[in-house]
């Protein structure tokens, strides 16, 4: 019998609540919900980092960003970092990865990373044959512009569309707070590109590609790598309106009074409420012009409503390729992951994008895995928390392969009743950040219902803050409940929790080269 | 705490190189020889006060030589181009009590977003300057 073959799709920067499988009302997403009816789909899928760089470095590592030493965007994934791509590619897998890479640094007028090159040499073949594990790299990000394949082809082809994008940048290289649509929000523009050009089309359209080249009896990997629903909300305009952003209902994280907004920031250390109110930038993530304060209820209804597209977009791509796969005869032996490297603010607490906040919007990430259905696994619903971590062993698994050593995560549980057999207790997400000045660092421990992050001492924290969350009866993390004595035994213990199940830092710390 | 947004950035990035640092000058004291040491830098061109560097992705960049100074092995150049309100590269070549040297690159730019690029790229440029004076006899 042929070994299995796995497909990995990931989305960029997508909240758990915006699949209809996991509870979504906006957003039809009939492919992901079959696949998790028919497979498994967890409830408590956590990153270990809430930013592109370290949480993609940990799904191709299967290590915490403490291990595989990218701490922060900007901050490139070494060439000879273990791969779990490497480890299938030895083993006989053909592998690809189409769409959003990003273990190395978009801002790159250097040339020199391979990322950012290969598209430029008209091949999507690395140098020496692999990278990363790769054997076929064809890399698509936001936008129509820069050096990569997506945007190549695109300039190539349709270059009368190439101002249709939104500029994710402004004039100083700082991500741009410019405002579009009908309610000037942030990063939101009135795209006028043709569906089938647009990036989501694309990746679908070049992972089928790569898939037509294989013979039927080879094993793949394919890493389908979507940029969307990540900022810019700019979807082609012919779909904009499958969704009236008027008729769309506020996020139940948002609240729509500003004293409310403010009560619950102030009850959270001390960064978030500076960011909403403009003073402060802690992260290049997000447009340091832009002030989250000013931010309307109707600008979050319309970059909901965005969002939405987007994912309906995807669901659709994905389709076509499982549609593929099945006309190819392989239906049977594939298995499918679907997940996103993190979340998005989306309006919760008054803020979008992405930040040092570690909260549901960031941190619970739709996670479906349906086995190759030859597996026989029964479908199931997983409560106990797993993390991004554990993708890379399930990867091992799915090929028969006993997952390495510096694997620091373990095959994702089939149900509960393995996830506890097997001691799924507890998840790891971290954060460290130095931009010009301002450094920030967090260390969370998800475990038991609760969600526990401790400061370290930063620009604005001394070192004795945190955030205590009790996720069963708080499940918009609005009361902190850090200094509560009724909860302190429960503090303790997760606090010592969080500090021994740490991993060991590498040796030497790798340097930032470049914002993102 | 630092000002919101400031657009001017400073960084800073540094190395030991096991090394006398009259060696490691020769290197950087010669603006022309910038491609053998600094990654994604595929050729310099310098006329009088005056480089052209051109990057890996085929982009020139012009650039203003201000300082070259052998005795205090410092080196200070202003890149030109239009995409920066303000730039200042400093290379400073420093001898420690060991015999070795401490090589130090500042960069100093308006708008501050590259000056995480310029100055990022620098610390892989110092290690392989660090390879390539250590390397050679």
């Amino acid at each position: 019998m042929a070994r299995r073959k796995i497909l990995l799709v990931t989305t960029d920067q997508q909240r758990f609540d915006t699949l209809a499988c996991n509870g979504g009302t906006l957003a039809r997403t009939p492919v992901v919900d079959a696949l998790a009816a028919a497979g498994i789909r967890y409830e408590r899928a956590t990153p270990q980092s809430v930013v592109c760089m370290p949480s993609r470095s940990t799904i191709l590592t299967g290590q915490h960003p403490t291990t595989h030493g990218v701490w922060m965007n900007g901050v490139p994934l070494p060439a000879d970092a273990p791969s779990v791509a490497e480890l299938l590619r030895s083993a006989g897998y053909r592998t690809a990865l189409v769409g959003k890479a990003h273990f190395e640094p978009f801002l790159d007028p250097f040339g020199r990373f391979e990322e950012n090159t290969l598209a430029g040499e008209g091949t999507t073949t690395p140098h020496g044959g692999v990278h990363r594990g790769f054997e076929h790299l064809e890399v698509a990000t936001h936008s129509g512009l820069g050096p990569w394949h997506y945007s190549r082809w695109l300039m190539a082809e349709h270059p009368e569309t190439l101002g249709g994008f939104y500029p994710v940048l402004d004039a100083a290289f700082q991500v741009n707070a410019a405002g579009g649509g009908d309610t000037g929000a942030p990063q939101v523009k009135t795209n006028p590109i043709e569906r089938g050009w647009y990036h989501t089309d694309w990746v679908a359209d070049r992972t089928i590609s790569w898939l037509d080249g294989l013979d039927a009896d080879e094993d793949w990997f394919c890493w389908m790598s979507f940029p969307d629903p990540h900022h810019p909300w700019d979807p082609p305009e012919s779909e904009v309106g499958r969704i009236d952003w008027h008729e769309v209902p506020l996020p139940e994280g948002y609240p729509a009074s500003a004293t409310e907004r403010e009560r619950l920031l102030d009850d959270k250390p001390r960064h978030w409420k500076l960011w909403y109110d403009g003073a402060l930038v802690s992260n290049y993530e997000t447009p340091a012009e832009w002030v989250p304060a000013t931010l309307t209820a109707d600008q979050v209804r319309e970059v909901t409503a965005r969002n939405a597209v987007e994912v309906e977009l995807i669901d659709e791509a994905l389709g076509r390729v499982l549609d593929r796969i099945a006309e190819r005869g392989w239906a049977d032996d594939v298995d499918v992951v679907f997940t996103t490297d993190h979340g998005e603010l989306g309006g919760d607490f008054g803020l979008l994008f992405k930040g040092p906040y570690h909260v549901d919007a960031l941190m619970r990430l739709p996670l479906v895995w349906r086995p190759a259905p030859s597996a026989g696994t029964a479908p199931a619903v997983v409560g106990r928390p797993v993390g991004l971590v554990d993708l890379a062993p399930t990867f091992c698994d799915m090929a028969g392969l006993e997952p390495p050593g510096w694997m620091e995560g373990r095959a994702l549980p089939t149900d509960d009743a393995d996830a506890g057999a097997r001691g799924f207790e507890r998840v790891l997400t971290e954060w460290d950040s130095e931009l010009f000045g301002v450094d920030v660092h967090l260390r969370t421990i998800t475990r038991d219902g609760w969600v526990c992050t401790a400061y370290g001492p930063g620009t604005c924290h001394d070192g004795t803050e945190g955030e205590l969350y009790d996720l069963a009866d708080d499940p918009r993390q609005h009361h902190n409940r850090w200094d509560d004595p009724a909860v302190r035994s429960t503090r303790a213990d997760l606090l010592d929790d969080l500090r021994t199940s740490q991993p060991t830092p590498r040796r030497t710390r790798l340097e930032v080269e470049a914002p993102v | 705490m630092p000002p919101v947004t400031s657009s001017r950035g400073s960084v800073r990035r540094q190395v030991t190189i096991d090394a006398p640092p009259d060696r490691v000058w020769e290197l950087v004291g010669d603006p022309a020889r910038l491609p053998e040491w600094f990654p994604g830098i595929v050729s310099a061109v310098v006329d009088g006060d005056e480089r052209v560097i051109t990057t890996g992705a085929g982009l020139p960049m012009p650039e203003r030589i201000l300082t070259l100074d052998p005795l205090a092995r410092r080196f200070q150049y202003r890149i030109t181009s239009p995409m920066f309100t303000e730039h200042l590269g400093t290379v400073d070549v420093l001898a420690l009590d060991d015999g070795r040297s401490l090589v130090v690159y500042s960069t100093d730019a308006d708008p501050s977003v590259m000056a995480l690029v310029i100055g990022g790229a620098s610390g892989a440029a110092l290690e392989c300057l660090r390879t390539t004076v250590e390397g050679s006899p």
